[in-house]
């Protein structure tokens, strides 16, 4: 199937038309929520969101606001579509992965519109690779109705201080436990595996936390597997913030300074272990 | 020590704290006892007269998991804190880390009886002491699958180093390397001319590295082939023994020079680089016919409450005439040293038991 090799002309009406310098940009946030093969991508005029979603209880997004990209406009009002995550990122790091100072790989993406592929244009050092990847129909979205009125414990914490604990978790465990508390332990992450247990506390008054705002004791469990993943978007981030609401709904929001700069938001959400028993001591 | 065992053994004592290891064929211990004095504070709770200090194992690899990545518990772990909680069946391993964060992991352990290999430095014939610097740059000239080397002393007070080649083998198809160290090169040495010993060597690399890290000096203890060859590291606040059985000598009775390819080979001359051809051919005529024995165990013998107290201090083991021992002398060597005739069947006999417990 023939196809052009230059870019389209930005006369041409695109659903989704943008242009980013660094494709590095793009493709570090996604391979912060590529856990499961599919994304569905969401486009506005505020920019785009990417949403990974597993087992119907963990739902991941990352978003690249408007403002990063050097062109961005959305048609619509809004544009979705659903892609296969892996192809994508495949073809974003077409030039490879090692991040040399100096060179970047330039991204022009276009999408006509419902039934139309996305185009990608990458060009790096005058080499140009052009990337059609099919889209299909958008799935429905789990919506985990967490909103700011309704969080009950909420704490910033810098990233430093939970990567290696992320990295180290004991993954015989079946369950991360959340404790979250305006008491001792204040904030602890507990497992359960085959050696023993093990819980990691974190005081109130700790340099690495910038916000500490718990009103009630609340010990949740989560499926360890399916938070696991997020430890990649700890390991871009410079800050998170835990907050859990009165279901025991956990949202974990990552801040993510990229090359040059500039703040991008990853965010995942979990739903408790519905196996929940009282912590083990 | 894990490179020993699956299993780490920790024994509180009043002259301080000891992890043990032993290997699945019992024919591998060791033992770090740390002083209380390592410790900022070290309470080895009490002792009546009827009940004897508490100790433990627990699995290996769990304890390890704990300490997964060192240059990152230097960098952020402040204080280790170990509690032994019998009521609760929990040994509790606490590290305070900067930023006021606490690690705290509750490892399950098993009650065990007393871990105690039967040796003694002060009966063993011949003693070397070199800087570990010096043995690991003398090792690193065997492949790390190698299973066994052997260590000889030579004229002149060399002493050499050789990989241990099975009598099967075929001598086409096995390559050998020897290296001779000068007497120099240690700080010191006191051994029986002639004498040799074949030990496992990846169970000595493990002691080795920990050597190296701490710049400890390595003492080598040992005697006729058959006989444990014993390793030391001492400090201050820190005694390592790593105690290994040896292969024994079979054919120490024979005529045949030729049968065992290790006891007589020329040693090089002083010039010896010169004669590198001469020497080499040497080597390749000789040949192995015996059959290999098997790897002698040693018993760990398990203190009868009355005999505790003789075998209490590790290096005072072998006390002439006092029968416990002289009773693991006969079984060690019983087994294995019959004059003229190869070892036993490869079944490896339990020489001791286990006392009832596990």
């Amino acid at each position: 199937m023939p196809f052009s090799a230059q870019p389209p002309a930005s006369g041409e009406r695109y659903a989704l038309s943008a242009s980013l310098d660094n494709a590095r940009h793009l493709s570090s946030l996604l391979r912060a929520v590529h856990f499961q093969d599919h994304a569905t991508c969401l486009a506005t005029a505020s920019g785009l969101r990417v949403t990974v979603e597993d087992a119907k209880c963990i739902q991941a997004n990352a978003f690249i606001q408007a403002e990063i990209f050097q062109e961005f406009s959305v048609q619509e009002e809004s544009v979705m579509f659903r892609i296969s995550l892996s192809v994508l990122l495949d073809c974003l790091t077409i030039f490879g992965t090692s991040s040399l100072p100096g060179t970047s790989t330039a991204l022009r993406m276009c999408y006509q519109g419902y039934g139309y592929p996305l185009m990608l244009f990458l060009e790096e050092g005058g080499v140009v690779t052009v990337c059609k990847i099919n889209t299909q129909e958008p799935d429905e979205l789990l919506d985990f109705d967490f909103c700011s009125t309704k969080v009950v414990n909420k704490i910033i914490l810098q990233s430093e201080g939970l990567r290696e604990a992320f990295a180290e978790l004991d993954m015989t465990s079946e369950v991360l436990q959340i404790t979250m508390s305006p008491d001792k332990p204040y904030f602890r992450l507990s497992t359960f595996g085959n050696a023993g247990s093990a819980h990691l506390d974190y005081p109130r008054d700790s340099d690495l936390m910038e916000a500490f705002h718990c009103n009630q004791t609340q010990t949740n469990r989560y499926k360890i597997s399916l938070l696991k993943p997020s430890t990649k978007a700890l390991a871009l981030s410079c800050k998170v913030s835990i907050r859990t609401d009165a279901q025991g709904f956990l949202s974990l929001q990552y801040m993510i300074r990229n090359e040059d700069g500039q703040i991008c938001f990853v965010e995942y959400y979990c739903c408790p272990d519905e196996n929940i028993t009282e912590a083990e001591l | 020590l894990s490179r020993i065992g699956d299993e780490l053994y920790l024994e509180p004592t009043e002259s301080g704290l000891s992890l043990r290891a032993v290997n699945s064929s019992r024919s591998g211990f060791a033992s770090f006892l740390f002083a209380p004095l390592f410790f900022q504070l070290y309470e080895p709770g009490s002792a009546g007269p009827e009940t004897e200090l508490f100790r433990c194992k627990v699995h290996m690899k769990s304890f390890l998991g704990i300490f997964r990545s060192l240059p990152s518990l230097e960098k952020s772990v402040g204080k280790c804190l170990i509690l032994l909680k019998p009521r609760a069946s929990r040994l509790v391993l606490q590290l305070h880390c900067k930023y006021g964060v606490t690690k705290t992991h509750n490892l399950a352990f098993q009650e065990c009886e007393r871990l105690q290999a039967v040796f003694d430095t002060q009966s063993c014939a011949s003693r070397l002491c070199a800087p570990a610097r010096v043995l690991a740059e003398a090792v690193v000239h065997f492949p790390p699958t190698l299973a066994e080397v052997t260590l000889g002393t030579g004229p002149g007070g060399k002493i050499s180093l050789r990989n241990y080649v099975e009598d099967e083998a075929e001598p086409s198809k096995t390559m050998v390397t020897e290296l001779w160290l000068a007497e120099d090169e240690f700080q010191s040495v006191a051994v029986a001319p002639g004498s040799h010993i074949t030990f496992c060597l990846k169970e000595f690399r493990g002691l080795l590295s920990f050597a190296e890290a701490s710049n400890l000096p390595l003492t080598i203890h040992f005697d006729e082939p058959g006989r444990p060859v014993i390793f030391t590291l001492d400090d201050t606040v820190l005694e390592v023994h790593l105690v290994l059985a040896t292969l024994s000598d079979l054919q120490s009775n024979s005529q045949s020079p030729s049968t065992n390819g290790v006891s007589h080979l020329p040693a090089p001359p002083d010039d010896f680089a010169d004669d590198l051809e001469s020497y080499m051919v040497a080597m390749e005529t000789s040949e192995g016919g015996s059959e290999r024995p098997p790897s002698p165990t040693f018993p760990l013998r398990t203190p009868r409450p009355a005999e505790s107290k003789a075998e209490e201090e590790e290096e005072e083991g072998a006390v002439p005439g006092t029968p416990p021992h002289k009773k693991f002398r006969s079984l060690f060597f019983g087994s294995v040293m019959t004059p003229g005739r190869p070892g036993l069947a490869t079944t490896q006999e339990v020489l001791a038991e286990d006392s009832e417990g596990e």
